[in-house]
């Protein structure tokens, strides 16, 4: 890997750019400014450079580069496993109990108790390190990565990431990721820049500008590193990711270090070919890794309120128990005396049945009955649970319809139990960049000299006109087969290839809309293969495509392959637009130092001309000033400024004779923004010479001064020159939303779901992406909060530092006047169809989320229909989350997919990672993970939907089945004399819950359906069914327990009263206690199979053969047992076929209490289905009854109606739209009131 | 049968329940027999012959068989082992009982289902010779003072019950069967035929019967049944079976023998002689239960029937649909 003879770029930055790249004027001494040398704790780390060997001993030696994020490995699996099992309550209940099994206190043979136990836990601890193991393996991939390292005498060579120490010399190429935190030495460039990608850390797209000491700058090729060395003394490991505080100690000089220096771990090497760096932090001290927090257990809503239903439970077992063991105690003391025949005098060794001291033996009973009425509380439920969620979230990956063909990623539910709350989403968090959009910009239309051009439509129109043309067609939807508008695509819109909007936008859907190159999707022969040159004002174009070529900061790069240019750009726009200018025949390709070279096609017809332009100097784009100029000098000596930027501000700036086309474009750049388009405007200004030499040296001595205010002064400067300009025309390109982000968010939008925002981005940028995806409309309020006047208060600031404090209070009063200002205006609000939009930035949500406030900022959040952060960090991200989690107490949903939103996503109910282009962070940290945005509809929707209701009626129906169970041990109890005695036979209590009757409750957690995947899609307010909790409130759940209160007592007292003491058969004999036992728990087996049947509304042969196979088991199990020897088997031998089965009883017991049983479910659903029938209900019948085939009209209103009342997505904008143009029709027919008037039919569909 | 059809038809009535669950899209039915509801069937006439008829003669004697000077202590009666208990009854029979006719006994507040009885037994030891010291699990009642093991041991073949009866109709002796009256796989399998009882009630305290000790067990019927133990503290067990048809108006002479302690815990006892049917004894509440359950099920049925009828529900009408209901939708 040595150094192959490169020439190094020469290019200076620090010349051209304003504002950043300056450096540091001068180095200190290290005798001259003693205080450098870091103090005090916080700032102990040292770092030999070049000196890895010094890092293996104390008390340098820091910890590898070897990271790992699992939670166990080989020696503390078990203990910590063990310890994670028994913390759930029930589990350690069965502990005990197990324990106690042991003594002769139990009721039950010790094997009954254990078994059951060690299955359960045994099975959860199989799937803790099976996710362990697979945390293990994504782990080592990270670590045994390869990266280039110094390894002595100025040779370089491959070195696993894990084996890299504090002290390395790397060396890190193009495109690769950083291993560890570095200080950066040199880099290809000569001034030792280089650009960083920190989309893992932050989510930013935009490079960044690193750059190294000028010191170090020599260090420029392998060999250099032979006799290197250095002392770094800097800060101890932290996870604040913008902060860097310490010194380079190098050649006997002490150099103070800066973040801008600082490469950190997972961040990505751009646009710059090599650099050289030292390690400083390594492994789990990188700020990356210190930033990760452990990644919480998370537990859905509905286990939180299961173990609440399990509490519930404890108490009713340990009041039965009491019940019980008083009982005993009275028995013991006043009746068993007299009862010879348990000789109750000979007390033998336990204390069991003492009757001298019958509180004793009460209290040793009350250990008894615990163990006995266990089966309240059903051992198998957790593991039932799992085994359940497990294969949901198998049927989650398989999801044909949630994998991705172009990456091969099918979605995956990395932990499991979570699946139900998917059914319960009330707020979407969403990362912006690589979730919604793919950070790809495309160039589609532009707008000069008061002329748009382009005619392809954006996806937004697009998609809103195959939504008016469905609404038009009254509902008869082309296709019969009930799919949405959306899902049919592009190709059936083929057939209608125009059509009219009312806003009289026509657009044109392609059948297959395919850029042919990435970044330009522009389309008009008018402006196209030189055209334009007939165009009326050819001179105007000839300067919009100049300020494209020339008006910017990439670089070119040679594709050798193709002998056309690609261009390394600092965001993503300008990409496009070097992209546009090059199709339109505007090539850049060359920039020096001083000059930007384009070759340009036309006006002449010949050849490419290359043009020199010189670049007199770059103010660069910056966020505050929301825009960017240069001014060169082109062939002629002409010099000019070429502006670009926001509307507003260059609006804001032209000149009287600058605004010949203001109007006309004002107008395109409002149809551009409406079409969800980011737009830019372009200016520009000739300058005089003298006017501008005045001005340069103003700027340069702006660029020179040193001091806080440079950077205030040279934004004056800037000021200055950007002014006077002249309005050429104005450019729209479409950040490329992911495929079907809009429609996705319509449909949850409709399901009710609440969407917000968040994002590292602009305010504008993301404003832009809030109208693309239909968060946003015009129409809409916007309230924008952000700390205003900034300027003012860092002068403030800057004037006297006392101030800063109390300048603070008056950001933070201005933001909370702000808030009440706009919850005022929400309230005093009269029309229902009003929405708002909250806008808010970083800054100003530091103050909104502080304690005092956020509450405010809150209830303002929910009343807006939707809510945009901008500008926030990783952390905001997670506060943000947690605000809405703790604030609303509803379920919130986090899904981003960069290493900036795990915060967020761990913070989260439920934490959703885009498996992308982006790293594997997000991924990891989330709980689910899919390839697109567009799948969180199928997710949510109907995995999300299924799962809440199945998980929620399998809880129900558990607890319900061992009530019913449970219960008839402790009745029985009061029937002997409370001894502890159980009527079943030991064996049949174990099966009860692990074989006998966990596959139908399973398979009803597995299978159920309410309604099919498709009608879930087409009716998203059944979703509403989940966040609102139908299924496991607690009615429901006080109702499926007194369904087991009422089935115990059927079953018990009907074959008591049956079996009273009578002789069940015609031989005379009389039914002993096994004969009972056995008939009621076939009784018990029947009841509740039957009862799952009830409750299924899904039958396919899995669940038909395993509710018969249960029952069948259960008579399999009694042959076969009471063929057994009788030593096993007791009282239970021959039991079926000698004593029950020939007797008419027992099966005509069973099928009166199975009857008796489900007498009341039975009326209960037949009344709700007549009279009360819930939405799934009527859907099912309709599809039932194929009403939906015979009767369209019908089924499409439905679907319309179902749609939740939302203020966001694109129905929300054709309603809006259509309210206004009733409102405009109004207006008509009463100014024509004499005339009849025809509406059109569109306002009727909704 | 009529319960029967009573409950179909509350399943049918609210069909919609569950009927549109499997929803499968046959075009057209295929024939068969079943689903065309042709299978071959065998149609039954409730005659005279069906109607159940038991008969059942109940005596409680435990207080009766106490001689008058005695009543007052009746523990000490019965304990006493000098006096003769034989105590004589008369019962009248009503209706024709045809034989067989089922001999039990009944014990009342007798906790034969308590846990430390239903324990204190070897199932070992019963089956086999040479399982005899294999006594675990009988306590208090495992062996001698001297250490022996008792066969069989436990509590619960310690107190076997021991009153007998015997019957006369007029001066004609009637014989009481007390062959077969244990269930065959007890006799084949559970209890030894190589068993013989040992040790067996010699200790200080006597609990109830003697057994023979040159009678395996498997041939101690009494005993067989006995172990059976009983799920209720009131239960009945089978003491023999007379095999001749009694008639109505008949006199039977009961000779006992009041052996049984019973009055220490105030238990009654009482002699059955009952005839069975096809459903076994006398059992009025399972026909109540059915009727019950039944006439439920066929009066819900109507109910939903009748209100279907005057205020049917559509199915599948939009107008249920919630958004529909409720003007503001969600």
């Amino acid at each position: 890997m040595a150094r192959t003879g490169r020439i190094r770029e020469k290019l200076r930055w620090s010349k051209i750019y304003t504002f950043s790249c300056i450096r540091p004027t001068g180095s200190m001494t290290a005798d001259a400014s003693p205080s450098l040398s870091l103090p005090g704790p916080g700032h102990s780390r040292v770092v030999r450079c070049n000196q890895p060997h010094a890092h293996r001993r104390n008390p340098l030696n820091y910890p590898s580069n070897y990271i790992s994020t699992t939670k166990y490995n080989i020696v503390t699996f078990l203990p910590k496993a063990i310890f994670e099992q028994f913390r759930r309550v029930a589990n350690l209940y069965f502990l005990l109990a197990a324990c106690l099994s042991v003594t002769s206190i139990s009721p039950f043979s010790p094997v009954s108790m254990i078994a059951p136990l060690a299955f359960v836990v045994g099975l959860s601890m199989a799937k803790e390190a099976l996710e362990d193991w697979r945390r293990f393996v994504q782990d080592m991939k990270v670590n045994i990565r390869k990266a280039i390292v110094h390894k002595g005498n100025g040779r370089f060579g491959n070195k696993f990431w894990h084996k890299i120490r504090v002290g390395d010399v790397v060396k890190v190429e193009k495109n690769q990721f950083f291993p560890a935190d570095l200080l950066l030495l040199s880099s290809s460039y000569e001034d030792g820049i280089c650009y960083v990608e920190t989309m893992n850390l932050d989510g930013e797209t935009n490079l960044k500008v690193k750059r190294s000491l000028e010191v170090t700058l020599p260090l420029e090729d392998d060999q250099s590193f032979n006799d290197f060395s250095a002392t770094i003394q800097c800060e101890d490991p932290n996870s604040s990711l913008y902060t860097f505080v310490g010194n380079l100690e190098y050649e006997r000089q002490v150099y103070a270090l800066d973040p801008s220096q600082i490469l950190l771990r997972d961040s990505k090497l751009r646009n710059t070919s090599y650099i050289y760096g030292v390690v400083i932090f390594t492994g789990h001290d990188t700020k990356v890794m210190q930033n990760a927090t452990e990644s919480p257990s998370k537990r859905s809503r509905i286990e939180k309120k299961m173990d609440y239903i399990i509490y519930i439970l404890f108490t009713v077992l340990v009041l039965v128990s009491l019940i019980s063991s008083i009982g005993f105690a009275v028995k013991t003391k006043f009746e068993m005396p007299e009862w010879w025949y348990l000789q109750p005098q000979r007390v033998g060794d336990s204390h069991l049945y003492n009757l001298s001291t019958p509180g004793l033996s009460g209290i040793f009973h009350l250990v008894t009955a615990l163990i006995l009425y266990g089966y309240l509380i059903p051992i198998s439920l957790y593991v039932s649970i799992e085994v359940v969620k497990v294969l949901q979230a198998m049927f989650i990956n398989q999801d044909l319809q949630m994998y991705d063909e172009e990456t091969g990623n099918p979605a995956q539910a990395r932990t499991s139990n979570l699946n139900e709350e998917l059914g319960q989403v009330d707020t979407i968090l969403s990362d912006k960049t690589g979730t919604l959009t793919c950070n790809q910009m495309d160039f589609l239309k532009c707008s000069i000299a008061g002329f748009s051009y382009g005619l392809r439509s954006s996806e937004v129109e697009i998609a809103a006109a195959k939504q008016i043309a469905s609404e038009e067609s009254g509902g008869s939807v082309q296709n019969g087969s009930g799919i949405d508008y959306w899902e049919n695509g592009g190709s059936s819109c083929g057939s209608s290839p125009e059509i009219k909007l009312e806003g009289g936008i026509t657009c044109k859907i392609e059948k297959a809309r395919k850029p042919m190159i990435k970044g330009f999707s522009f389309e008009d022969d008018r402006l196209m293969q030189g055209n334009w040159l007939s165009e009326p004002d050819p001179d105007v174009i000839l300067l919009f495509f100049r300020i494209l070529a020339v008006c910017h900061t990439a670089i070119p790069e040679l594709d050798e392959e193709t002998g056309s240019f690609t261009y390394e750009a600092e965001s993503p726009d300008e990409g496009a637009f070097l992209v546009a200018a090059r199709e339109f025949g505007f090539e850049f390709c060359r920039r020096t130092q001083t000059s930007v070279f384009v070759r340009e096609r036309y006006p002449s017809s010949a050849d490419p001309i290359e043009r020199e332009f010189k670049i007199l100097n770059l103010l660069e784009f910056n966020s505050k000033r929301k825009r960017m100029s240069v001014v060169i000098r082109d062939e002629n000596g002409q010099v000019l400024l070429l502006c670009k930027g926001a509307d507003s501000i260059i609006f804001d700036r032209l000149s009287k004779n600058g605004r010949m086309y203001e109007v006309d474009t004002s107008k395109h750049l409002n149809e551009y923004g409406e079409a969800g388009l980011r737009t830019l405007a372009l200016a520009y200004r000739k300058l005089e010479e003298s006017e501008y030499s005045t001005w340069n040296t103003d700027f340069l001595k702006a660029k020179t001064a040193i001091g806080p205010d440079r950077e205030a002064q040279l934004e004056q400067a800037s000021d200055m020159i950007e002014k006077e300009l002249i309005l050429v025309g104005a450019t729209a390109v479409e950040d490329k939303l992911q495929k079907g982000v809009p429609q996705c968010i319509d449909k949850l939008a409709q399901a009710g779901l609440k969407i917000w925002v968040l994002t590292g981005d602009k305010m504008e940028t993301a404003i832009n992406i809030g109208f693309s995806c239909s968060l946003l409309r015009q129409g809409m309020k916007q309230i924008c909060i952000s700390p205003v006047n900034k300027d003012l208060i860092t002068q403030d600031a800057n004037k006297a530092l006392v101030l800063s404090l109390v300048t603070e209070q008056a950001v933070k009063e201005d933001i909370q006047k702000q808030i009440t200002n706009a919850s005022q205006m929400i309230k005093l609000e009269t029309d229902p169809h009003a929405a708002s939009a909250l806008i808010i930035d970083g800054k100003a949500l530091t103050y909104a989320l502080e304690e005092d406030m956020k509450q405010q900022f809150l209830s303002l959040a929910v009343d807006c229909a939707s809510v945009i952060c901008c500008r926030v960090s990783p952390k905001q991200k997670a506060l943000v989350t947690r605000l809405v989690k703790e604030g609303t107490g509803k379920v919130t949903l986090a899904i981003g997919d960069g290493a900036n939103d795990v915060g967020m996503i761990q913070e989260a109910d439920i934490g959703v990672g885009i498996s992308g282009v982006e790293g594997m962070q997000a991924v990891m940290a989330s709980d689910f993970s899919i390839s697109q945005f567009r799948y969180l509809e199928r997710l949510l929707v109907v995995h999300g939907h299924w799962c809440y209701k199945r998980i929620a009626q399998m809880i129900c129906y558990f607890f319900y089945k061992n009530i019913a169970f449970g219960l008839t041990l402790f009745y029985f109890e009061a029937y002997t004399g409370f001894s502890g005695q159980s009527v079943y036979d030991d064996w049949y209590m174990i099966l009860f819950n692990v074989i006998l009757t966990s596959l139908p409750v399973i398979s009803l957690g597995v299978f159920e359906q309410d309604v099919s995947s498709e009608v879930c899609l087409q009716f998203p307010a059944l979703y509403q069914q989940g966040p609102k909790n139908l299924f496991f409130d607690w009615y429901r759940i006080i109702g499926w327990m007194s369904n087991g209160l009422y089935s115990s007592l059927m079953i018990f007292f009907l074959n008591i009263g049956i079996f009273f003491t009578q002789a069940f058969r015609q031989g005379g004999q009389t039914a002993d206690m096994a004969a009972i036992g056995t008939t009621m728990f076939t009784c018990i087996i029947w009841a509740v199979n039957m009862q799952i049947s009830l409750t299924m509304c899904h039958f396919t042969w899995i669940q038909i053969v395993l509710v018969c196979g249960s029952i069948a088991t259960w008579y399999l199990f009694l042959l076969a047992y009471g063929e057994s020897s009788p030593l096993i088997s007791g009282n239970a031998f021959h039991i079926l076929v000698e004593a029950l089965a020939p007797s008419p009883v027992f099966w005509s017991v069973t099928l009166l209490v199975t009857a008796a049983c489900n007498l009341p479910y039975l009326i209960h659903i037949s009344y709700q289905r007549l009279y009360n029938p819930m939405d799934h209900h009527v859907i099912q019948e309709i599809k039932y009854y194929k009403k939906d085939v015979e009767d369209q009209c019908m089924w499409t209103r439905e679907r319309s109606k179902a749609r939740s009342a939302t203020k966001i997505g694109f129905t929300a904008r054709v309603d809006a739209k259509i309210r206004q143009l009733k409102g405009k029709l109004h207006m008509k027919v009463s100014s024509l009131s004499a005339q009849t008037v025809v509406l059109p039919p569109s306002p009727d569909v909704l | 049968m009529m319960n029967n059809s009573g409950a179909s038809a509350a399943g049918s009535s609210s069909g919609s329940g569950e009927g549109s669950a499997p929803r499968r899209n046959f075009k057209r039915p295929k024939y068969s027999r079943f689903t065309q509801q042709e299978l071959p069937a065998c149609k039954p006439i409730l005659t005279p012959q069906w109607v159940i008829s038991v008969v059942e003669i109940v005596d409680r004697y435990d207080s009766a068989c106490i001689p008058r000077n005695m009543a007052k202590d009746k523990v000490a009666y019965i304990q006493n082992a000098a006096i003769n208990k034989t105590c004589n009854r008369t019962l009248k029979v009503l209706k024709n009982m045809d034989q067989p006719i089922y001999v039990y006994y009944q014990l009342d507040n007798f906790y034969q289902n308590h846990r430390r009885y239903v324990k204190s037994r070897n199932d070992a030891q019963l089956r086999s010779a040479d399982e005899a010291s294999e006594t675990s699990g009988c306590d208090p009642e495992r062996t001698t003072a001297g250490g022996a093991p008792i066969v069989p041991c436990g509590l619960i073949a310690w107190s076997l019950f021991n009153d007998t009866y015997s019957f006369k109709r007029g001066n004609e002796n009637v014989m009481v069967n007390k062959k077969g009256i244990s269930w065959k796989s007890d006799r084949d399998h559970k209890f030894g035929k190589d068993v013989y009882p040992k040790n067996f009630q010699n200790g200080a305290l006597i609990g109830g019967a003697k057994l023979d000790p040159n009678k395996s067990l498997s041939e101690q019927e009494d005993l067989i049944v006995w172990m059976r133990t009983a799920a209720l503290p009131t239960f009945r067990k089978l003491y023999g079976k007379i095999e001749v048809n009694l008639k109505a108006n008949d006199t039977i002479t009961v000779t006992l023998e009041n052996n049984y302690n019973t009055y220490s815990f105030n238990g009654k006892k009482k002699l059955v002689l009952s005839t069975t049917s096809w459903l076994g004894g006398k059992n009025d509440f399972l026909g109540i239960a059915y009727l019950t359950v039944g006439g439920l099920c066929f009066f819900l049925a109507t109910a939903f029937t009748v209100v279907y009828l005057v205020k049917p529900r559509k199915l599948g009408d939009p107008s249920y649909l919630s958004w529909n209901r409720s003007p503001l939708g969600y």
